[in-house]
């Protein structure tokens, strides 16, 4: 199969879908510009014209109130956000319109809203540029909520999230931009709620969100080599949280360790921990470990933010914990591929 | 005869003596839920709506009890939701502050100040890509204006020439806090001018009156191309929420309210009336027709059952039929 990035993947699902429905549209701050979104945006306004692809007044409450009164009167907006952190300045709208417009009316009126945020990493992008925040979408009724990590995800998850009829929340990592993978050319779906066994295995859990996901593969790759099967579930949405695949692997493998790229308390890890209590407490051999980000604003400098995000080294040391093996020597491995191709600015 | 005057006396006296029959109910504790009264702005809802028609579609504030009547003139619904009845608008779910009949025209209501001005702008958006010609209209109070969201809506619906009406009810208060607590500037329709905006106002209570203005208003938007904002002072006549006068707690006084009653909108227009020939027998009649359809309403509704277990879960999401 043909392969592309996860940005061109974001890109031609917004296109094909433009292409077969009119009244999908594409608006946020820089989304018109030269930049067009790291990439992501190209080409949209010059096929589907300002009309259907336009830059807005820096207004991210009055814009959000806008996509609602937009999806409720007929039109698929997709908003974009560079930065989920702008979406701070939305939560009114998301929280108190967005999510309850449905329920106030019975249920009977379709809100297709899309929001696409981005988060950003490295380089100094600092603590307001490196938010997730998915969990603070996903504790609100009314709100779905979607992390894509490969471009199969980014296309399929992205085509679905138009098409669905309610507010979907669309949380892109930026160093995710680059991943190459396979991806059909055709317009094509994944069911939004549905989660993906990113890698097969026996002895250990790995319940990853974003590129959380990347770190996870690189220390199953390094621990294979150890004869340590680790398998990797991905859960892709996690508003509505479909535990299915989750519970099934932590019943095999009976060890689980959810890596969340946010924070951990009260966050993504910590309702999978309890799901998992709930669901497989006799099947369990260890208590559920939890990693996510330092609890601290994330800083500038590199050396304090290489201790603020969550790794593959702490995964490899976490299921080491788990199965009561040595440390491995890591000395000669080589990590952290994608930052050192990011070097700025943003 | 005017058919057009009685037809808006008739809407007001519907949403007068609705809230009347609120008030006397209200001591029952059936209705449980907070009651931001309209009373004193009738006219407002009354003429604005009647300008909009059946094609325009209406978004307002939690004190959207008149809107809404005068828009959906559905009063089963109404009273439903307030008795929290499975008849409702939202089967109980939404109560006073949330009232919303998309299917007559009326998206919604907030109890968040001003958090509807930017839908409305939204829903302009897609009437204008759609080349229907259809007015959205939103309701809010001068509250409001303190908010970025209607700035932030006001600048949008300007700079993109979007068909929207921005009709700003005046109380002169944001819950209790009067404007000049609360306004760094001398007029809000001066500073609304240098928009790309049209700017309606008119010192009145009469709804004939109001009833034009909003007529030439959409019709500025028509032609224009352009939003317009539309600014009208009332009185709320009773407490910020709740069915009680509040003339006693210090902020404004009964003398102050005696002078507005003195242009009550109901007044004028049933003043109106009686002027252009209508028998003050036949106006009687009238207001006793509706006087015994709430009746029947609030007979319908207390009949009605509650919503069943498992309706909380419904809804949360877009449902198909």
């Amino acid at each position: 199969m043909r392969k592309i990035s996860f940005c061109e993947a974001l890109n031609e699902a917004m296109r094909q879908e433009m292409e077969r429905d009119p009244t999908v549209f594409v608006y946020g701050i820089g989304v018109a510009d030269h930049k067009k979104v790291f990439g992501s945006t190209a080409g949209l306004a010059e096929q589907f014209g300002q009309d259907r692809c336009f830059d807005t007044p820096l207004c991210e409450e009055g814009m959000t109130g806008f996509g609602l009164g937009a999806a409720i009167n007929g039109m698929r907006p997709i908003h974009i956000h560079i930065r989920v952190d702008f979406l701070l300045l939305a939560m009114n709208q998301l929280v108190n319109m967005v999510s309850t417009y449905a329920y106030s009316t019975g249920g009977k009126l379709k809100v297709p809203l899309v929001i696409r945020a981005i988060v950003g990493r490295g380089w100094g992008q600092g603590w307001h540029h490196s938010k997730s925040l998915h969990s603070y979408f996903a504790h609100i009724p009314g709100l779905k909520v979607v992390l894509p990590t490969r471009p199969i995800d980014a296309k399929g998850l992205l085509i679905s999230a138009i098409r669905d009829d309610n507010p979907v929340i669309f949380i892109e990592h930026r160093w995710l931009y680059w991943a190459v993978g396979e991806v059909p050319e055709s317009p094509c779906t994944i069911p939004i709620g549905e989660g993906n066994i990113l890698r097969q295995g026996s002895d250990v859990t790995v319940i990853a969100t974003s590129w959380l996901n990347v770190e996870a593969m690189k220390a199953a790759e390094i621990l294979e080599r150890e004869g340590i099967s680790v398998e990797i579930v991905d859960p892709r949405t996690i508003a509505p949280f479909d535990d299915t695949l989750v519970v099934e692997s932590v019943r095999k493998t009976g060890h689980c360790i959810v890596a969340d790229n946010d924070w951990t308390d009260c966050g993504f890890g910590a309702e999978v921990a309890a799901r998992v209590s709930e669901k497989c407490f006799g099947q369990l051999k260890s208590p559920v470990k939890r990693i996510g980000f330092a609890p601290t604003p994330c800083p500038t400098v590199r050396c304090l933010e290489n201790e603020f995000y969550p790794n593959a080294v702490d995964i490899i040391r976490a299921v080491e914990d788990k199965l009561g093996l040595d440390p491995i020597d890591l000395s000669n491995e080589d990590f952290y591929s994608h930052e050192r191709r990011f070097k700025g600015q943003f | 005869m005017n058919e057009l005057s009685l037809n808006l006396y008739k809407k007001l006296y519907i949403a007068r003596r609705a809230e009347e029959f609120i008030i006397k109910h209200y001591p029952e504790d059936e209705m449980k839920t907070p009651m931001h009264m309209s009373m004193g702005q009738e006219a407002i809802s009354v003429g604005v709506c009647h300008a909009l028609g059946p094609e325009g579609q209406v978004l307002a504030s939690y004190r959207s009890h008149a809107s809404f009547l005068a828009k959906t003139e559905d009063m089963d619904r109404f009273f439903a939701e307030l008795y929290g009845k499975e008849t409702g608008t939202a089967q109980g779910k939404a109560g006073s502050m949330h009232l919303a009949a998309p299917d007559k025209g009326y998206l919604c209501s907030s109890g968040i100040v001003a958090s509807c001005i930017p839908i409305a702008v939204g829903v302009a958006f897609a009437n204008k890509q759609k080349r229907n010609g259809q007015i959205s209209c939103v309701f809010f109070g001068d509250g409001a204006l303190d908010e970025g969201a209607f700035w932030e809506s006001l600048n949008v619906a300007s700079l993109m020439k979007l068909p929207v009406l921005f009709a700003c009810e005046d109380n002169g208060f944001a819950v209790h806090t009067p404007s000049h607590m609360r306004q760094g500037y001398k007029s809000i329709t001066d500073i609304v001018s240098r928009f790309e905006c049209n700017v309606f106002q008119e010192d009145t209570t009469d709804v004939e009156i109001i009833y034009r203005l909003a007529l030439d208003a959409i019709e500025s938007i028509k032609t224009t191309g352009k939003p317009a904002f539309l600014h009208l002072k009332y009185y709320r006549y009773l407490e910020h929420v709740g069915i009680y006068e509040d003339f006693d707690a210090g902020y404004r006084s009964r003398t102050e309210f005696n002078g507005w009653y003195k242009r009550d909108c109901l007044v004028l227009q049933r003043k109106r009336l009686i002027d252009a020939g209508y028998a003050e027998a036949d106006i009687l009649h009238a207001e006793s027709l509706i006087d015994e359809q709430i009746k029947n309403s609030i007979k319908r509704v207390r009949e009605a059952p509650f919503p069943k277990p498992g309706e909380l879960y419904r809804g949360v999401f877009y449902e198909k039929d």
